[in-house]
């Protein structure tokens, strides 16, 4: 790698390689070489930014120019203007949504999006890149294992990230040290680290942009894992869909072999560790640690009853050490700058920060890593900038099909594991999923019991039929012919399979529709007696009516596709509702804001 | 990979490669380069692969080399401004790529302007 003076980031992470950021880098690539700037001007594929609303992004350094959008058209305008002459192309640079504040010079950190993060976990996504080992290198990397197998003892390193307070960040929430230790005092030939990257909660994909954008520091945490607790080997699952996070993993297991950071003997000492990748085929159950090491030794992924843990009997039936990607991320840090440095940040029971996946209905959809601690209202408004459209925030799901969706009122709870289990949901894996008032939240809590009984593994009874008979229950609800005591039926359900099923996956799928009906029970009573839906989201429940503000320009009978609208020029239209298929291209076309959905 | 010692050699080196997305400005130098059509016609491209060359060859790891483009005495051309941290702008001008290795040397590395470059000597 040469000295250059300019160097042109751009985003590969899955979400802007699919808007087109693949394409970006050849054109760059190829306008850099016909202006001859090739010796002056490097193109670097990083890991993902985290504004992927604003993707694919493309950083230009040593200015720190942020373009938001950039498209492929867009790139000979940056290398002739920007590039070759030195002048910003204006119009491409990121706009913030809310103070529409134009991004003017240097640091990322100016932006709102990304002032009131705090990136440890993320904190080379974006920054390096991820397939050049020396740039881990050059941002402290293999420092941590260096330093934990040559001047610490395997005790130490298990103190060190017990006195931390990190606790798992894949959705338990149970301290790692913990983990660690249970592992280390388990007896046995062979002991395994495993790393959980079969990231399913829909909408999450914090672990996946870890391994695209700093696969090192897995690789790094799983080593100094594997010298704390005595194992020699590890294993990363992670899901088939997650093509470019297996290939950057793969690149970078080979390139720490080939400077002895995995292999025999690393650093000198006596310690050898070796890492394998599995693929998932990208079933929800085998997120849970046992179906997942089922899974690895080949077998059907299905759950097994604990005890025993996997710290005592788990990958081939040896003790077994199993941390998510994400607290992975956090390891090289800890060891490198202390456990007192981790504690400062976050609250008292939870430590760190943590990595929120913003999406649905806000502005800026995206990646975010905030202190343990920071009220659910900064990340939505401040960070993700509110809700588009000018509509009202009504709830936000966390934790996935796990978790459950909190109200308005609970805005300014502060985010941490026993704040939100406290309020009726749950850290989970950290996906955020913001709702308006559009949103029904009978349908929500419909939507994830449809994907948890699809991913149901059918093993025991409590989940695999309990949780169908309640989404029949849900989807009668929502088509209008709910009835008196099915609240009940849902609620008692529910509890009987929290409290019956083998695995997490069954223990926690009730809780979107516990949640909702603790928080939006309302709405559940309005469909089942009054059979409306308050949200006008569930169509069956659903009127489209014509008000006295029809002018009678017969826009809306002509587009209609059923032919239910009539009525005369200048008069007022009339709907036949039993015709109607409620498409809502009436309520597009009207100019006059007449048509109207009860 | 033995020791820590190979490690930091690899950081250090990589470092020097990748400072200029560095976001503290604090302790960056800057060189920048005039590099309109004016300043091209009149040789800045030479000039400013010297600079890179150069603070290369040095190991300068907290300099940058960047442009602008043109001020407007394009008779000066080339023109190049060297910001050292907490000081006040050098400009030099009719700059050639032999002068660059006395500028880095005297002015980057040792903190003393090359007087008979700049700006003020040209204009004297």
């Amino acid at each position: 790698m040469e000295i250059y003076r300019a160097h042109v980031l751009c985003c590969g992470g899955t979400g802007c390689t699919s808007s087109g950021s693949a394409q970006l880098i050849e054109r760059f690539e190829q306008k850099i070489a016909e202006a001859g700037l090739e010796k002056e001007v490097k193109v670097i594929r990083t890991g993902c930014f985290g504004l992927c609303e604003a993707g694919p992004v493309v950083i230009v350094y040593p200015e720190g120019t942020f373009y938001s959008r950039v498209r492929v058209e867009d790139v000979d305008e940056i290398v002739s203007e920007h590039l070759l002459k030195g002048r910003k192309v204006q119009h491409l640079v990121y706009t913030d949504h809310a103070s529409h504040e134009q991004n003017a010079n240097k640091s990322l950190n100016d932006i709102n999006f990304y002032k009131h993060q705090k990136r440890v976990a993320l904190r080379n996504c974006g920054v390096i890149d991820p397939e050049n080992i020396d740039e881990y290198i050059a941002f402290d990397g293999y420092m941590a294992l260096e330093k934990a197998l040559t001047k610490m003892t395997r005790e130490e390193v298990i103190d060190e990230i017990l006195k931390s307070g990190l606790r798992g960040r894949g959705g338990g929430g149970f301290p790692t040290g913990l983990k660690w230790k249970f592992t280390y005092n388990s007896q046995a030939d062979q002991k395994y680290v495993a790393c959980n990257a079969d990231e399913g909660d829909p909408g999450a994909f914090m672990d996946r942009s870890i391994l695209e954008g700093d696969p090192h520091a897995v690789i790094e945490a799983m080593a100094i894992a594997g010298y704390a607790i005595g194992a020699s080997e590890g294993y990363v699952y992670v899901r088939a869909e997650y093509p470019i996070a297996v290939k950057r993993l793969e690149i970078a297991i080979n390139q720490a072999h080939e400077y002895g950071l995995l292999g025999k003997n690393i650093f000198g000492t006596d310690f050898s560790f070796d890492l394998k990748i599995r693929l998932g085929a990208g079933a929800f159950v085998c997120g849970e640690e046992t179906a997942l090491m089922r899974s690895i030794e080949g077998k059907r992924g299905e759950p097994t009853p604990r005890p025993p843990f996997p710290a005592v009997k788990g990958l081939f039936a040896k003790p077994t050490m199993l941390n998510n990607v994400e607290t992975y991320a956090n390891v090289p840090q800890i060891i490198l700058k202390g456990a007192d440095w981790f504690c400062e940040m976050g609250t008292e029971k939870s430590k760190g920060t943590k990595v929120f996946a913003l999406g649905g209905k806000i502005n800026n959809t995206g990646l975010v890593e905030v202190p343990m601690g920071t009220p659910l209202r900064t990340i939505i408004y401040d960070i993700g900038g509110g809700i588009p459209n000018g509509k009202a925030f009504k709830a936000v799901q966390t934790g996935g099909p796990s978790g459950g969706c909190l109200p308005a009122e609970l805005l300014d709870t502060p985010v941490d594991y026993d704040n939100l289990i406290a309020a009726g949901s749950m850290m989970g894996s950290g996906g955020m999923i913001v709702m308006d008032e559009d949103n029904c939240m009978v349908d929500i809590a419909r939507f994830f019991l449809d994907f948890t009984v699809d991913e149901s593994c059918g093993k025991c009874a409590p989940c695999r039929i309990g949780t169908r008979r309640m989404l029949e229950i849900l989807e009668r609800i929502v088509e209008g012919k709910g009835e008196e005591g099915d609240i009940e039926k849902l609620e008692n359900l529910a509890n009987t399979i929290k409290a019956t099923a083998l695995c997490g996956l069954g223990q926690t799928a009730p809780n979107p529709v516990l949640s909702t009906l603790k928080f939006f029970r309302h709405e559940y009573e309005a469909h089942i007696k009054e059979k409306k839906c308050p949200a006008h989201h569930c169509q069956k429940l659903l009127q489209y009516v014509i008000t006295d503000k029809c002018r009678g320009c017969t826009l809306c009978s002509k587009i209609c596709p059923a032919g239910a609208i009539t009525g005369s020029v200048k008069e007022m239209h009339h709907i036949d509702t039993a015709k109607c298929l409620k498409c809502g291209a009436c309520i597009e076309k009207c100019r006059f804001g007449a048509i109207v959905k009860i | 990979m033995k020791s820590l010692a190979e490690l930091q050699a690899i950081r250090e080196k990589t470092l020097n490669r990748i400072n200029l997305r560095k976001e503290d400005e604090n302790e960056t130098v800057r060189i920048v380069v005039g590099m309109a059509t004016c300043g091209i016609a009149a040789g800045a491209r030479p000039v400013m692969l010297s600079f890179m060359e150069e603070t290369e060859k040095r190991g300068l790891g907290n300099v940058t080399v960047s442009q602008t483009g043109c001020i407007g005495m394009c008779r000066l051309e080339p023109m190049v401004d060297v910001y050292l941290p907490g000081q006040e702008k050098v400009t030099y001008v009719h700059v050639k790529p032999e002068m660059v290795s006395r500028i880095v040397a005297e002015h980057i590395v040792n903190g003393r302007p090359v007087e008979e470059y700049t700006i003020g000597a040209a204009e004297k």
